[in-house]
Parts: structure tokens; C-alpha cells; sequence
């Protein structure tokens, strides 16, 4: 038995080893969970994208839920996501509004002419104030809100169909479920 | 070439982003490094915010930089960024239930295995007077 011993260990590393490989590849080691899920989303009071004398705050938006997703044209993986948004945005039965962040007005624009605009809103925080009080630190990111201001559901990352079906589709259905009286 | 290479060792502990904060003198500079070098970067995340050149860095050094000037204590500060981003920003986590298998996790292991190796000494050192050596131990 004691012969035994070292071959055991060896082997109870190899499995600790083989599970810190499975685990890495099976998670997203860089994601930082986010300590706003489940509590009110932060204020914010922003300029429309398109129509910058107006503005859109926190509370403009209260009453039915929405998809908060932040993008900018500088943002290679956005570009990734876009055709996503363009053929889904429509038909996930929430409004998308978009948060064009740190990103210059013209060049937003431009992007969104090139590449189509999935956005019912788009506001502009060009100073990335709003988004840092969202807790974002990479673009994409997508926050599902609910009718009541809370967010309930956070995707870093781009949105891909698998993840819209599999985790965006049903968090909308709990959220809808919940805001219908 | 030996030579070059120690004074860039030399040189590199000096070498943080530097941003033309206004500072109003020489403390609130060095309270700010002080600060930025117990903050995480959320893009690169083995770095800490002192030393990025992350976008997202710059902006949360300017934050801070206001924070501080707005009279925020250093606990403010850290709570404003970990309501945020979470305790994750810290470079020095905070010991709390969640934390305590990366607090204690070390010393444990330390203790388990002392008490391994006293246990395998206190048999052996039993065994050899009982045992003449013979020249094969297996």
C-alpha cells in the first residue's frame, strides 16, 4: 500500500491538473460577475445619438423592460455581434436600446449606416461616465432590465444566437412573466 | 549587454502610465499611485491600474483622480469602483466567507503537510533501533 502511495498522488494531481484544463475551458476566466445584477440600474442621463438635444434618462425607460446593449464602432467584437442584433433585436420582444459608448457621434453614425441600426434608442455617453456606473469594462455588454429598473440579467461578451436562445431568451421570458400584471 | 539589461531591471519598477493629471503637489501624487496600484485593470487584468494603458484604465484614473479631489477617503474610492466592478478591482481581497479558501486555503495546506511529515518522522525514527540496516530499504 505505502508502495502504492506516490502512484495515488500522482494520479490525484493529474486529475486536479486535468479538472483546472476542463474548467478553463469550459468558462470564461477574464469575466467579472457583476455586483449590479438584481439591483437597480444606476441613473444615467443621456444625450440621443441622432437627436443629441434630447435626452434619455433611467427613468424614461421604467414601466416595461428593455435590453441595454453596449456597443461602439471602435469595438471589433460589436461587429462581431451586429448581424445577431439585426436579424434577432426585432423578435426578442423587449426594446434594445443602445449605449454608444466612448465613441465618437460621427463615427457611431457611420458604423450604424454601414451596418444597419437594430436600435429602437441609441444613447451617447461619449465620455463613458454612464458606462463605468454600468460597471462595463468591455464592449460588448448587454444588461436585461426589467419593468421595475432592475437588472436581472448581465452578458459580457458578444450575444451569439447560442447565447441568445439558450440564456437571453429565457431570462426575457422570467422578466416579461414578471412584468405582466 | 549584462549591464544594459540590470538598469532596464533597474529602470522598470519607475515605469507606470503616466497621464498629466493635474496633481496640487507631491502628496496628492504619490497618494494617487499609491491608490491606482491597489486597483485592478478590468481589460488587462494582471495589471493593476497604475500601470495600464487600457482605455478603460485611463478613464477609471481620471475617476479616481476626481474622487479624490471631490474629498473621497481611500475607502470610498475602493467601495465606488467595487459597487461597480466588483471586489475583483481589489488587488488585496477582502477576507470575508467567499474569501476564506483563498485566505486560508495556504496555511492549511502548510499545517496538513507538517503534520504529515512529523507523523512519517515519528515513525521512523521508531523504527530504526528496532531495525538493523541491512542495505535495502524496499
Amino acid at each position: 500500500m505505502s508502495r502504492l502511495l506516490p502512484l495515488l498522488v500522482f494520479a490525484a494531481l493529474c486529475g486536479l491538473l486535468g479538472f483546472g484544463i476542463w474548467w478553463n475551458t469550459h468558462h470564461e476566466t477574464n469575466e467579472v460577475p457583476s455586483p449590479l445584477l438584481g439591483k437597480t440600474a444606476p441613473e444615467f442621463t443621456l444625450p440621443l445619438l441622432y437627436e443629441p438635444q434630447k435626452s434619455l434618462s433611467r427613468k424614461d425607460l421604467l414601466g416595461r423592460p428593455y435590453l441595454l446593449n453596449v456597443f461602439g464602432s471602435w469595438c471589433p467584437t460589436c461587429q462581431d455581434e451586429h448581424p445577431f442584433l439585426m436579424r434577432e433585436g426585432k423578435s426578442l420582444g423587449v426594446r434594445l436600446i443602445g449605449l454608444d459608448w466612448k465613441d465618437e457621434p460621427e463615427a457611431a453614425k457611420r458604423w450604424l449606416q454601414q451596418f444597419g441600426n437594430p436600435y429602437e434608442t441609441i444613447v451617447a455617453d461619449e465620455d463613458g461616465h454612464a458606462g463605468i456606473d454600468f460597471g462595463v469594462y468591455g464592449a460588448p455588454e448587454t444588461f436585461l432590465v426589467d419593468a421595475q429598473g432592475v437588472i436581472r440579467y448581465k452578458r459580457i461578451g458578444m450575444l451569439t444566437p447560442d447565447v441568445i436562445a439558450t440564456e437571453l431568451e429565457p431570462q426575457i421570458a422570467a422578466v416579461s412573466a414578471g412584468a405582466a400584471p | 549587454m549584462r549591464w544594459l539589461l540590470l538598469a532596464m531591471l533597474l529602470i522598470a519598477p519607475a515605469a507606470f502610465a503616466i497621464d498629466p493629471l493635474p496633481f496640487k503637489d507631491r502628496a496628492e501624487e504619490i497618494r494617487f499611485q499609491h491608490l491606482a496600484r491597489e486597483l485592478r485593470c478590468l481589460v488587462c487584468q494582471n495589471q493593476d491600474l497604475a500601470d495600464s494603458e487600457a482605455d478603460l484604465a485611463k478613464d477609471l484614473r481620471k475617476q479616481v483622480f476626481e474622487l479624490m479631489r471631490a474629498g473621497k477617503s481611500d475607502a470610498e474610492i475602493k467601495q465606488y469602483l467595487v459597487s461597480r466592478y466588483n471586489d475583483f478591482v481589489l488587488y488585496d481581497p477582502p477576507l470575508k466567507p467567499g474569501t476564506w479558501l483563498l485566505w486560508f486555503a495556504p496555511g492549511a495546506l502548510v499545517l496538513i503537510g507538517a503534520g504529515v511529515l512529523a507523523n512519517i518522522l515519528r515513525r521512523r525514527s521508531r523504527q530504526i533501533p528496532e531495525e538493523p540496516e541491512t542495505g535495502e530499504d524496499w
